[in-house]
């Protein structure tokens, strides 16, 4: 591989692979003279500037072909289809053992659910570490039925988990479209411009105020930022599972949100103290004492309950709206 | 004993990820010593201290703080294995982006944080591109498509370093980093080891271009700390 490239002009490197190009210019390296091959342009680099860009001559090639390998990987999208996730019981800080064994699978919403400190981060750092036994709960993570593939531990590029919580804001300095487009671009994906743009509708179908392509995302309500990161988790994260701190209650459409996720195959995980949430889910997960001390369905009893809970909650809102507009608080609700 | 050198931008967060790491790998039964270098003034020690981690720093004043580092690490060797820890870790903050602390067969660890941009990977040095091991922190408050731009820009300037997520306020991340760095090189000598890039400017020979650790190798402004 090594030797192909090093064999090529700059010009056909460039024309066969675009993301090349990026790597030298990622390193400082964006004026090379593109007739040359790249091996004859590394051997014929200035000191002074390898010197100024801190590489040395010797690992550029090795590191290019990395580099490269890296970007294939990632286009042939090699992340193995994940069709389940189990999670077999270890045992809780008094040291009982939890005796459960819980499937996850894509599409399907599971709530958790119990106060702080009771062992939910825990549970969810154990579903990434991979546990075989060998965290402090001793519970055991199997991917697809099997024990999973340990080097997938400390390989970034396939985080089983994409986060999602009340305290992430965006931060960069960019409109929707364009933060869309970078994030595309940087997952490989075909065509970033088609992606993006239903993206943005998707967005928008679950924010309560519409906002438009060229809107800032540091701009954005946090009902529309939480509608963004939804929509792009949903389409554009490589992780099959999502995990959801809680999603307030204000500017977005929940159960659109979460029918996204599983319309987008994913394996949702949600965090909450929202009754209407963690009624959404298929089932939940009671936590106690750093273990999971049951694990319920949500029975077609709650799911009538569920249908009653989001009528109180459409009543309140509407107060809420009419308190804003500075109505009289009185009559019907 | 084991030997860390973790660098990164100012208040990019190493200490925070120390203290957590150090505080998972205590609880296996790793005993941890971390030497601080930098410029004018550090609170770190303190830090570490009141979590039970023995500490020393070391202050460059005017030298460049890589510069001294290099000068110095040697001696903080020594006070790590007198002091029999399994693990030693050097913390030094990054202050001209061009000077790394890292060395040739050392595990070399880089901490960079989300809230700096995505064109920060681009912007440092060495201690960026040569490390073995990543840490990004402060993703619990930026998006998950930030967190994934910043892996990919990472990785364009680094294919081959293992790159981890480490959470400095709650820790979680910390005891896989210990994992990691449990299974560091042993090093019981720093002499003639190579830094793992020069480090350029002038003021001691380390400025002119030497890369040898050493006393022999030693010359010009080079000050020495007190490590008691
Ligand atoms: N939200 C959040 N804050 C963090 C995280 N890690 C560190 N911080 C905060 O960032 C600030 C700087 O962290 P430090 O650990 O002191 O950074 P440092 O790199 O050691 O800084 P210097 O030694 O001064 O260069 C502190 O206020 C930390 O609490 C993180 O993962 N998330
Ligand atoms: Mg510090
Ligand atoms: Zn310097
Ligand atoms: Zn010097």
């Amino acid at each position: 591989m090594e030797s192909t490239y090093a064999d090529m002009t700059l010009d056909q490197l460039f024309g066969e692979h675009p993301h090349a190009r990026e790597f030298f210019s990622a390193l400082g390296l964006s004026s090379l003279p593109e007739g040359q091959t790249l091996g004859r342009t590394v051997a014929a680099l200035d000191e002074e500037l390898l010197l100024d860009v801190g590489i040395e001559r010797q690992d550029l090639l090795g590191q290019f072909c990395d580099y490269m390998a890296g970007i294939e990987r990632l286009r042939n999208q090699q992340q193995a289809l994940v069709s389940s996730v189990t999670v077999l019981g270890g045992r809780d800080k008094s040291g009982n053992p939890e005796n459960f064994r819980l499937e996850l699978r894509p599409g399907e919403v599971t709530c958790i659910v119990g106060p702080t400190g009771s062992g939910k981060s825990r549970f969810l750092a154990d579903i990434e570490w991979l546990a075989q036994g060998d965290s402090p709960t001793g519970r055991t993570v199997l991917i697809n039925g099997a024990a999973p593939d340990l080097a997938r531990r400390y390989a970034v590029e396939q985080k089983l988990v994409a986060q999602l919580s009340q305290n992430m804001n965006f931060v960069m300095d960019l409109s929707a479209e364009e933060f869309i487009r970078l994030h595309a671009e940087s997952r490989m994906v075909a065509d970033p411009a088609a992606i993006t743009a239903t993206i943005l509708e998707l967005a928008n179908s679950l924010a309560g105020e519409q906002f438009t392509p060229v809107t800032p995302v540091t701009a954005l309500s946090g009902g529309q930022s939480r509608a963004l990161m939804i929509a792009d988790v949903a389409c554009l994260s490589s992780s099959p599972i999502v995990l959801i701190d809680e999603i307030e209650n204000a500017g977005i459409d929940r159960k659109r949100a979460l029918s996204l996720l599983a319309d987008q195959d994913k394996i949702v995980l949600m965090s909450t103290h929202d009754p209407i949430l963690a009624l959404m889910g298929q089932q939940r997960l009671i936590f106690k004492n750093g273990g999971v001390s049951s694990i319920r369905s949500t029975s077609p009893a709650e799911r009538a309950n569920l249908t009653l809970f989001e009528e109180m909650d459409a009543r309140l809102t509407a107060v809420r709206h009419a308190l804003r507009n500075g109505e009289e608080i009185a009559g019907e609700f | 004993m084991r030997l860390i050198t973790v660098a990164g931008p100012p208040s990019s967060g190493k200490t925070a990820i120390i203290c957590k790491t150090a505080e998972a790998l205590q609880a296996d039964g790793v005993s941890v010593g971390v030497i601080k270098f930098d410029c004018l003034s550090s609170g770190d020690q303190v830090l570490y201290e009141r979590r039970g981690i023995p500490a020393r720093t070391g202050l460059s004043g005017n030298l460049c703080p890589d510069h001294f580092y290099v000068s110095n690490i040697e001696e903080c060797l020594d006070w790590g294995l007198q002091s029999n820890f399994d693990l030693l870790i050097s913390e030094s903050a990054g202050l001209c982006n061009r000077c790394a602390p890292h060395i040739k067969d050392v595990c070399a660890v880089c901490v960079i944080d989300n809230l700096s941009g995505v064109e920060t990977p681009r912007k440092i040095g060495p201690m960026l591109k040569m490390a073995d091991i990543v840490v990004i922190t402060k993703g619990d408050i930026v998006s998950q498509a930030e967190r994934e731009v910043f892996v990919h820009r990472i990785r364009q300037v680094n294919s081959s370093a293992v790159i981890i997520h480490v959470n400095g306020l709650t820790g979680q991340g910390g005891h896989e980093l210990g994992r990691l760095l449990r299974d560091a090189a042993a090093v019981d000598s720093l002499q003639g080891k190579l830094l793992r890039f020069s480090m350029p400017a002038a003021l001691c020979s380390y400025c002119l271009g030497q890369r040898r650790i050493g006393a022999d190798f030693q010359m010009g402004n080079v000050k020495k700390m007190e490590l008691g």
